[in-house]
């Protein structure tokens, strides 16, 4: 377990390395927090200061990173993993707010669990912003009491796990979630097309005679989804984008205009389809691993702005799931903990983004998807404070791992970047 | 020579030395079979087990043959009496059967890859009888072997693969079998059939199933999977015989002689007319015969452990 | 890296006059050639049957049948070895049912080659008799096993080797034991 947090309304961060994403501007400063408020975020004069002091020499200070697609798995998995140890989890790898989906058991599809999601997280640093099901029970037939889901702390909607199978549905989802402004984020599988599949259809699944998941059956709904949001004017937000078509799609229906944005996921732009040959399940997640001409379009995505947020899919799973044949094992692997490190070593170590791009994708690019006062460093508005030592090299031990279940596929990898501090919801909490 | 291996788990990245190697094996235990007792002492005091997930009747007495034949302990494991109907893991079965200390695994599974997994679960020695739509090495085998025996040299000869290839591990042991050798590999059958991007395998694809005899020395005949059908990927049996059953006449057509190969069981009348299974140039029944050999041979060369050096032996 | 000390004890024309008097024995000892047959054990014991076949139809104007064994599959130290040994193809073209069968093999040392040869020959059929016909022996049995045909017995250690070449299969006649010695 990681240390404790504690309550501290009032902090100074000594000569941190201030990074604001928004404006891409970098600076040394300290940085004071006062009644859980920012106060500022230039220097302050020498003397006393009544509160905690930290010392964030040499280390980069942003906005609390928000990671908006993790699978809590409370209510109904708790050996794999609780809304407190999902949250311990984001702390180890620097956000200070998630956001749960709503594929649990039962689904997050009234408004009673979403109550229950956030009194659990009550009294945690990290904030639960839950996404609520856009149908009841995730079955994509009647639509969820979306007004009094959202009064209740839903953020978005999904039915993550799975698609808004029939266009109709998507069509009406997006027309009623407007009137809240919030967006509809859709899970792109047209499941005809990827059937008993379980990686991706390429000449490597063709070679290991593993089912296969072609690309086409995430294009097609993207495609579809562009089409409706684009007719009904609504906010399609597409969840973990692995394709290069996808991306071109997005891409395009931007230019025309339609309000449709995107996320992808750390595996998608650092580990290619190859790495099922191993038979391991730790590589088998939906949408799966991809071509490496699918990985070169995720950072030219990235790069171009198409790709507007970095996620995890955190998606923890018992070892006794997990620990079984290819075909048996169930799709994900978690990412709280190795996120950020993966994005400083691939991304911006390679210098395909610059640090302030790169947090950019999960600060206040999915704050503003979310409708969340977060993700950004504002004089005066609520601190949410993520603190990291950007050089530190370490290397992934799942053994280590704060989180219920282990099933990472990074186990033994060197990245770069550990995090040193998190400030929110007027709590503190130092590694 | 050096060999080195451990479990057989696919024919994939073998080299040609190594599987010339087995079918040499093959060869001196395929003379056991015909003696007036067919049988060796060579694997006495081996236990092993024929772990099949899989329903198989012809593969699994083809191993159990093979390990009377070399006079070893066999049991046998199949899944409707078995407790992964009530919930064990693979894993769990496994290390189960380990506990009471065999020596070989020889598994039949419908998953891809869950040798591999097995391999890595357990200290014995594995060898795979077709796992999903992966690899079925000693099939693969003993169709180079019987190949062997009508060509000797397997580096100048085409062999056409035909039927549900998308879905066939023996056309994957088939693939990497044969081209280990040198042979030259085509492909055949309806465009559902043939997997995605099955050309970065290097081998040629026909639609036709004319140019396909036209170019090939042999047919490999798959048999037809009748829930295919339901699957959508192809439309009758009568429609897939018209343009793709082997018939006298296609054969005729051709001019010249052609060798035919068939895994089994035979569907007749849908992948094959049936006299022509029953002709001089279909090698189906050696097939069957060198599978005893091959499986033979197999067990023998991976049950001992990776190998040094060999050492002369005293007499 | 030690030196290897070899001393010659039999060369060709000696190996010659050896295998004919082995001939002369055998067809002595069984009173002609009827239902009698060579078995030779691989690999040595094979050109050396022949050539006792091509001797004896010399002397008895008879051809032997001669068949080729090889007891890979039925040594008993199989999982012994680090690696398994090449098993090579026995070639037994006739019935042995009532016949005496004559092993042939180049030297008879722990005995554990004939022993595995005799459980072979069992499986194949029902001999009246079987007799071993030995280029060397070397001593050091680990099982009761004799030879009825000897060429020559050299005493060894068992630090030594005795190593057989044959025309058909190394290109010479000859017949050496090796030492190795340590060196300086």
């Amino acid at each position: 377990m990681i240390n404790p947090v504690k309550k501290a309304p009032r902090v100074l961060f000594k000569q941190a390395t201030v990074v604001d994403p928004e404006s891409g501007k970098e600076w040394r400063s300290d940085v004071v927090v006062e009644e859980g408020v920012l106060k500022g975020t230039e220097q302050v004069a020498a003397g006393g200061f009544d509160g905690e002091v930290v010392d964030t020499t040499g280390m980069i200070l942003c906005p609390g990173l928000i990671d908006m697609h993790v699978h809590l798995r409370e209510p109904g998995r708790e050996d794999e993993e609780t809304v407190r140890s999902g949250c311990q989890a984001a702390m180890a790898g620097g956000f200070v707010s998630v956001c749960p989906m709503p594929n649990t058991d039962p689904a997050v599809d009234n408004a009673e669990i979403v109550t229950y999601l956030k009194k659990q997280a009550q009294d945690l640093l990290v904030d639960v912003f839950p996404i609520a099901a856009v149908t009841l029970g995730r079955l994509g037939e009647s639509l969820t009491e979306m007004g009094d889901l959202v009064k209740a702390g839903a953020v978005a909607f999904s039915d993550d796990g799975d698609p808004v199978a029939t266009a109709d549905r998507m069509r009406r989802a997006l027309e009623y979630a407007s009137m809240f402004d919030v967006a509809i984020i859709n899970h792109c599988e047209d499941k005809s097309l990827s059937k008993q599949g379980v990686m991706n259809e390429s000449a490597v699944s063709t070679s290991l005679g593993l089912p296969g998941i072609p690309g086409i059956s995430e294009d097609v709904m993207v495609a579809r989804d562009i089409q409706i949001a684009e007719f009904t004017g609504g906010r399609l937000h597409i969840a973990h984008i692995s394709t290069a078509n996808s991306v071109a799609l997005v891409r395009e229906a931007k230019k025309r205009g339609v309000r449709v944005t995107c996320e992808v996921m750390p595996h998608h732009f650092v580990l290619t389809d190859e790495a099922v040959r191993s038979y391991d399940s730790n590589f088998k997640m939906n949408p799966p691993l991809r071509t490496a001409a699918d990985v070169e379009a995720m950072l030219v995505g990235l790069q171009d702005g198409t790709i507007d947020v970095i996620a995890t899919d955190h998606a923890p799973h018992a070892i006794e799931e997990k620990q079984v044949e290819f075909d048996a094992a169930p799709f994900g692997i978690v990412g709280l903990e190795t996120a950020l490190g993966l994005v400083l070593k691939h991304l911006v170590e390679p210098g395909v983004l610059s640090l302030p791009q790169a947090l950019a994708k999960m600060t206040h690019a999915p704050a503003d998807i979310l409708n969340v006062q977060r993700g950004r460093l504002k004089v005066g508005a609520e601190a949410s404070i993520t603190i990291f030592d950007p050089d530190a090299e370490w290397c992934v031990d799942k053994k280590n791992f704060v989180s219920k279940s282990k099933n990472t596929p990074f186990d033994g990898w060197e990245l770069k970047g550990r995090v040193k501090a998190l400030y929110n919801r007027e709590r503190l909490w130092t590694a | 020579m050096q060999f080195s291996r451990k479990h057989l788990l696919g024919l994939e990245g073998f080299s040609k030395e190594e599987i010339l190697y087995i079918l040499d094996t093959a060869k001196s235990f395929k003379e056991v079979l015909s003696r007036p007792i067919p049988k060796v002492p060579t694997l006495r005091g081996k236990t092993i087990v024929n772990l099949f997930f899989e329903a198989s009747t012809r593969t699994r007495i083809s191993f159990e043959l093979a390990e009377k034949r070399l006079s070893a302990d066999s049991v046998n494991f199949a899944v409707s009496t078995s407790s992964v109907k009530k919930g064990e893991t693979l894993r769990d079965t496994a290390r189960n059967i380990e506990a009471m200390k065999i020596d070989m695994v020889v598994m039949r599974h419908s998953a891809a890859g869950a040798p591999h997994f097995l391999s890595e679960c357990v200290d014995a020695h594995i060898i795979n009888a077709g796992d999903g739509q992966h690899e079925h090495p000693t099939q693969g085998l003993l169709d180079l072997m019987t190949l062997q025996e009508k060509f000797d040299d397997l580096s100048r000869l085409k062999v056409v693969v035909i039927g549900d290839i998308a879905h066939s591990r023996v056309a994957r042991s088939n693939i990497y079998g044969l081209q280990a050798l040198g042979a030259k590999v085509g492909l055949c059958g309806p465009s559902t059939f043939i997997p995605y991007q099955a050309n970065h395998w290097g081998v040629e694809i026909f639609y036709k199933i004319e140019e396909a005899i036209e170019w090939a020395d042999v047919l490999n005949v798959l048999r037809i999977q009748l829930e295919r059908q339901q699957g959508g990927m192809f439309s009758t049996t009568r429609e897939y015989f018209n343009l793709f059953g082997i018939t006298r006449r296609r054969i005729a057509a051709a001019g010249k002689d052609i060798t035919i190969l068939h895994p089994g069981p035979i569907n007749r009348g849908v992948e094959i007319e049936s006299e022509l299974a029953d002709s001089d140039c279909a090698l189906i029944l050696q097939q069957v015969t060198n599978g005893v050999a091959i499986r033979m041979a197999v067990l023998y060369l991976f049950s001992g452990l990776p190998s040094a050096n060999d050492s002369e032996s005293e007499t | 890296m030690p030196v290897e000390r070899k001393t010659q004890v039999i060369d060709a024309a000696g190996l010659n006059r050896t295998l004919t008097r082995l001939a002369h024995e055998i067809v002595e000892q069984n009173r002609g050639v009827a239902d009698l047959v060579l078995l030779g054990i691989r690999t040595r014991g094979v050109p050396l049957a022949y050539r006792l076949q091509k001797k004896i139809n010399d002397i008895e104007g008879q051809d032997l049948p001669v068949g080729e064994l090889d007891v890979t599959m039925y040594r008993d130290d199989v999982f012994q070895k680090i690696k398994q040994p090449s098993v090579q193809t026995t070639n037994i073209k006739f019935n042995i049912d009532g016949k005496t069968v004559v092993v042939v093999d180049d030297v008879l040392y722990t005995g554990r080659t004939v022993r595995a040869a005799l459980d072979a020959i069992i499986d194949f059929g029902r001999p009246t008799a079987i007799q071993l016909a030995v280029l060397i022996d070397r001593g050091h049995r680990e099982l009761p096993i004799r030879a009825d045909y000897v060429g020559k017995s050299i005493p060894t250690s068992q630090g030594e080797e005795v190593r057989v070449r044959l025309k058909e299969i190394d290109e010479h006649d000859m017949v050496t034991v090796i030492r190795a010695i340590e060196a300086e």
